[in-house]
């Protein structure tokens, strides 16, 4: 099997447990174990090669200009943890199928196991290092989700934000060291930095690289000091405990530093701080776990310590030491997993893991109690278990081992924390399974089925085989695993039970009898560790992350106070600022045209213009003058359209003018009619020179372009060559709306629908909610004229309704070839329709309309679509525009062309779009008991003459 | 000529600037709208200025003015009154909820609450 799949099988299975869970809990768990199952065994496939010493490849550049492959590879460090990812993991899956209540939702358990299987196995068979970096992050993430799994219980979700925090916080600088790694080498490809051992080690960023991976490595291997999230993670499922943080995550930052063992080690910086740390883990973990009552908490600091002890070994660099690494990496991996199933099998039947609540389960749980008893029995490092023989072999590289000088420190600290590994290994058989038997168990313990303890019953074996047979059961993994470490010769090393009578044997007796002097003085002892004073990183970490956030909080709210203006001033000065470096650093060309001469005309509306503009700030605050000002502004633009020969943009900026007034004032209908005079002196000089700024850097941008010439060639040459033969009109600007750039307006006519829709659902809340009731009941401004609907303007605007409306067809007809066209022809007959509106008020117009506004949008968008779509019918691209000519008498020739019927959908979007905004505010106006006139006209003298005549 | 439009930009755009920068909604998008109006004819400006040419083939005149421009100002009016109508409505919509439509958030209470947690 290909080894991309590998790594992707869990990915893609993790869909399966969310939809097989509805064929029941058994059907849910054998198809994630099948998933497992199947990748497993792809894997295996590649075993007898691996350990041939090949390594298999597979290279699929992704993004190689980043200098990311999806590149992988498998020799013999990945191998063995692939095997044990996956290998565990299918025992795990077994184990939780029995473990997982009726009331857990176990397909969500079973994907996140599954993404964070796949996160892990791309891990390992990475050979690049920024995939590598992006499956890390994925096992941070999933490992949050399956700690947090419990999301009712608080320790729960305290535990997974702290693991995240703190692997997460790792993650960020391995990236960094990674990408420092990367950049030293000049390639992000593993195998390449494997093999530049000598380039890394003289590089000046060496240090800096080393400690970025290692921060990495020690936050998610749980070493000395940031150790302290592993046991609060225990809150977990413990099928998760023994899976993620016995077995699997806690071992990557080991995998990696034996990864990078061959560049990064041998050197005194990594002696230094990976032995010293490991050591200091080691021993801290093992005393902090002979004193823990939760089983689970034991466990948790016993695998801490044992983390530290493989980190110490990795630490000192010597080929031997890391054959012990590798050794005990398997070992550990075998006896903690079927220690925590133990633990879990304990909890799930007695309900209790406390162990001074427990005691005496030998003879109620036989079975769980020999599991239990092998694994403890390895955990303490007894002959015949496999933890026996690691331990041995480690006694022995530390007992060679060197620190400042020091020969017997290393040694004697080593055999220290064995010692204390045998009290609390000691401690949890006998003070969970042996002494008298209870009565006041929480529950009455049994042994449970069979499918629950089959998996760890399955890895004690391991435990025992290995232990008695290790050259046979792990012989050949080992070897191919540590050459792979290595990078080069093995060291001699056996592995066998008797070694003869040396050094690390008197360590290991030492450590037994005193473990078990310990155990026999626990009482005591414990008594006097709880009246100890002594820190508790949760509280550290919490007061930590606490300041940190208020420090995050309070600058978060000093830069962003909720002032609007203030942001308005920050960015309006930003832009100018930008504007004006990126004007200074470049060169402008020179001025090269030839200033036109300026008539009276122009002169006329200029002065007009700059006199609104300036009444217009001078007298805001009456907002209907402003309004009106504003009014003169938007005509003298469209003079200056029509003047500088642009009329499409004229009529346009005309209509769009007097619909934007027209909504202004139905908005202010229900704005105060007035601006507060807020602002102080100080406060308008500032906007004022902001003003001004802005308004000289903008103008004298605008003076530049017009004085100067294009600096390459325009591109509408091309447009006005070819938009009669191409498009068959002669209105180059309509020939490009609807037709060069027709895809462009397509998206226009869109985004305008979208507006009016928000528009329409902004309204629809406003008024279904408390404001909607409380404008109903608003009482009659006694100021308001009485007369709603003028007759005068009424019948006016009825008369004028035809009449817009031909216009408005004349203008959209003839667009193609004269200015005009669906933009304006919209806007026009949008303008008679609103008229309506104003004349004859809101129910009258409503009452009259035949199609939604929606629907009018809708069609016109489908218009133009299908115009598109219609040239795919004559294997052209989306939105080719074909025209001809045709002769219907007796009107004459006249063209027609598909960009017409885009048109249309323009002229329907523009109208339905527009008429939507201005009903849907005119929508505010309407009152409770405002009901349609059933007559055409409020006024009618007709219908008030026989109340006259009666009168008379 | 280009003096005056230049001119006539800048001072539309100061106008706008400034009325963007006041404190209550309406005034803020007569702003908005003024600088809409001095962007678009930027925008136009930057196919140059020439008078009686308009980009509609005629016989008689053999130069025009440049099509480009228009063409993308035409659709960015439309557009520009889009938008408005959407933030005049949720001006609106504010002012009838909030009962105010001063545009900076007033510090309340509650918030300072909820940001110290």
């Amino acid at each position: 099997m290909s080894l991309i799949l590998i790594a992707a099988l869990p990915f893609l299975g993790a869909l399966l447990p969310g939809l097989m869970i509805r064929a029941g809990r058994n059907a849910c768990a054998w198809t994630t174990a099948l998933v497992t199952l199947t990748a497993l065994i792809g894997l295996l496939v590649h075993a007898p090669a691996v350990m041939r010493g090949e390594v298999i490849q597979y290279r699929l550049d992704w993004i190689p200009m980043l200098g990311l492959n999806a590149n992988f590879f498998l020799d013999g460090l990945g191998l063995l943890f692939a095997g044990l990812i996956l290998g565990i993991g299918l025992l795990i899956i077994i184990y939780a199928r029995f473990y997982l209540s009726r009331n857990d939702p176990m397909g969500q358990f079973y994907t996140y196991l599954l993404l964070f299987q796949g996160a892990m196995v791309g891990i390992v068979l990475s050979d690049n290092v920024l995939l590598l970096l992006i499956f890390w992050e994925l096992t941070s993430l999933s490992s949050f989700l399956l700690i947090g799994y419990w999301k009712h219980l608080p320790e729960g979700r305290q535990g997974a934000r702290m693991a995240l925090a703190v692997t997460g916080m790792g993650g960020l600088a391995l990236i960094g060291g990674m990408l420092i790694l990367g950049n030293i080498v000049g390639s992000y490809d593993l195998t390449v930095i494997l093999e530049n051992k000598d380039i890394i080690q003289a590089s000046p960023l060496y240090l800096p690289a080393l400690i970025l991976i290692l921060l990495g490595c020690f936050t998610k291997s749980a070493q000395f000091p940031f150790h302290f999230w592993l046991p609060h993670a225990m809150a977990a499922p413990t099928p998760v405990s023994a899976y993620l943080h016995s077995a699997t995550m806690v071992k990557a930052g080991l995998f990696l530093m034996a990864r990078l063992w061959p560049v990064l080690a041998g050197t005194p910086e990594w002696f230094y701080i990976v032995a010293t740390t490991g050591l200091i883990t080691m021993v801290l973990g093992a005393v902090i776990a002979l004193f823990k009552d939760d089983l689970k908490a034991l466990l948790a600091f016993s695998t801490v310590s044992h983390l530290g002890l493989i980190t110490m070994l990795l630490g000192f660099g010597t080929p031997f030491a890391a054959v012990v690494a590798v050794f005990h990496i398997i070992n550990h991996a075998t006896f903690k997993a079927a220690l925590f199933m133990s633990a879990g099998i304990v909890d799930h039947e007695a309900h209790t893991r406390d162990i001074k609540r427990l005691g005496g389960l030998r003879h109620l749980m036989p079975v769980t109690f020999t599991i239990a008893t092998v694994a403890g029995l390895s955990m303490a490092g007894i002959p015949l278990f496999n933890g026996f023989l690691s331990k041995e072999m480690m006694l022995d590289a530390a007992s060679n081992t060197v620190w400042q000088g020091n020969p017997w420190i290393i040694p004697a600290l080593a055999t220290l924390g064995a010692l204390f590994s045998v009290a609390y290994s000691f401690r949890l058989i006998v003070h969970t399974f042996l002494g008298p038997k209870r009565d006041d168990y929480p529950a009455k313990p049994h042994d449970p089925g069979f499918g629950m303890w089959a998996s760890p019953a399955l890895l004690a074996t391991l435990v025992i085989l290995i232990g008695i047979m290790p050259a046979l059961m792990v012989g050949p993994l080992v070897a191919t695993a540590s050459s792979a470490v290595i990078g080069g010769e093995l060291p001699y090393y056996s592995l066998k039970i008797w070694h003869g009578v040396n050094t690390a044997l008197f360590l290991s007796i030492a450590a037994v009898v005193g473990g078990l002097i310990l155990l026999a003085l626990h009482r005591p002892l414990d008594a006097a560790w709880i009246r100890a004073p002594r820190p508790e990183a949760k509280a550290i970490f919490d007061a930590l992350l606490g300041a940190i956030t208020r420090a995050a909080n309070a600058l978060t709210d000093g830069l962003h106070n909720g002032a609007m203006t203030r942001y308005a001033a920050v960015f309006t000065l930003a832009v100018i600022v930008a504007g004006t470096t990126a004007w200074f650093s470049g060169t402008a060309p020179a001025p090269a045209r030839e200033v036109m001469a300026i008539g009276p005309v122009p002169l006329i509306g200029w002065f007009l213009l700059v006199v609104a503009s300036g009444c217009m700030v001078a007298f805001h605050r009456n907002r209907l003058l402003a309004l009106v000002l504003m009014g003169i502004v938007g005509l003298i633009v469209s003079v200056a359209f029509a003047y500088l020969s642009a009329p499409d943009l004229a009529l346009t900026q005309f209509s769009v003018e007097v619909v934007s007034i027209i909504l202004l004032l139905l908005a202010l209908n229900f704005l105060p009619k007035t601006t507060p005079n807020e602002s102080g002196s100080g406060r308008r000089l500032r906007d004022g020179i902001i003003a001004v700024l802005g308004g000289l850097a903008v103008g004298g941008l605008a003076l530049a372009v017009l004085l100067s010439d294009f600096s390459q060639e325009s591109i509408s040459a091309f447009h006005l060559a070819n938009s009669k033969p191409g498009g068959g009109g002669t209105n180059v600007v309509n020939v490009i709306l609807v037709d060069f750039r027709g895809f462009d307006t397509f998206g226009e006519i869109i985004v305008l629908g979208i507006a009016a829709l928000v528009i329409f659902a902004m309204t629809e809340s406003v008024l279904n909610g408390p404001v909607g009731a409380r404008l109903k009941q608003r009482p009659i401004n006694p100021n308001e004229a009485g007369d709603r609907h003028p007759l005068m303007m009424v019948v006016a605007t009825r008369v004028m309704m035809p009449i817009a409306v031909m216009v408005g067809v004349f203008i959209f007809l003839r667009g193609h070839n004269e200015p005009g066209g669906g933009f304006i022809a919209g806007l026009i007959v949008a303008i008679a329709l609103v008229m309506q509106y104003m004349a004859s008020g809101f129910e009258w117009a409503a009452a009259r309309k035949r199609y939604p506004y929606h629907m009018i949008i809708a069609l016109g968008i489908f218009a133009a679509a299908f115009t598109g779509i219609g040239s795919w019918f004559a294997d052209r691209p989306f939105l080719t525009s074909n025209y001809g000519y045709f002769q219907i008498p007796p009107m004459g020739e006249f063209e027609l062309a598909t960009a017409m019927a885009f048109d249309v959908g323009v002229f329907l979007c523009v109208v339905g779009a527009v008429m939507l905004a201005l009903e849907s505010l005119s929508r505010f106006a309407h009152r409770a008991g405002d009901r349609p006139s059933p007559y055409p006209m409020d006024i009618d003298p007709s219908r008030d003459l026989p109340q006259e005549a009666k009168d008379a | 000529m280009e003096y005056l439009l230049a001119t006539a930009i800048g001072v539309m755009t100061a106008a706008g600037i400034y009325l963007l920068l006041r404190q209550r909604t309406f005034p803020v998008i007569l702003g908005i709208s003024m600088l809409t109006y001095a962007v678009n004819l930027f925008l136009f400006a930057s196919g140059r200025v020439a008078i009686n040419l308009p980009p509609v083939l005629l016989n008689q005149t053999p130069t025009y003015t440049d099509p480009l421009p228009q063409a993308l100002v035409l659709t960015a009016i439309v557009i520009s009154f889009g938008m408005t109508a959407v933030v005049v409505l949720m001006g609106l919509g504010a002012f009838l909820s909030a009962r105010t439509d001063h545009i900076d958030l007033a510090r309340t209470g509650d918030q300072a609450e909820e940001s110290g947690k």
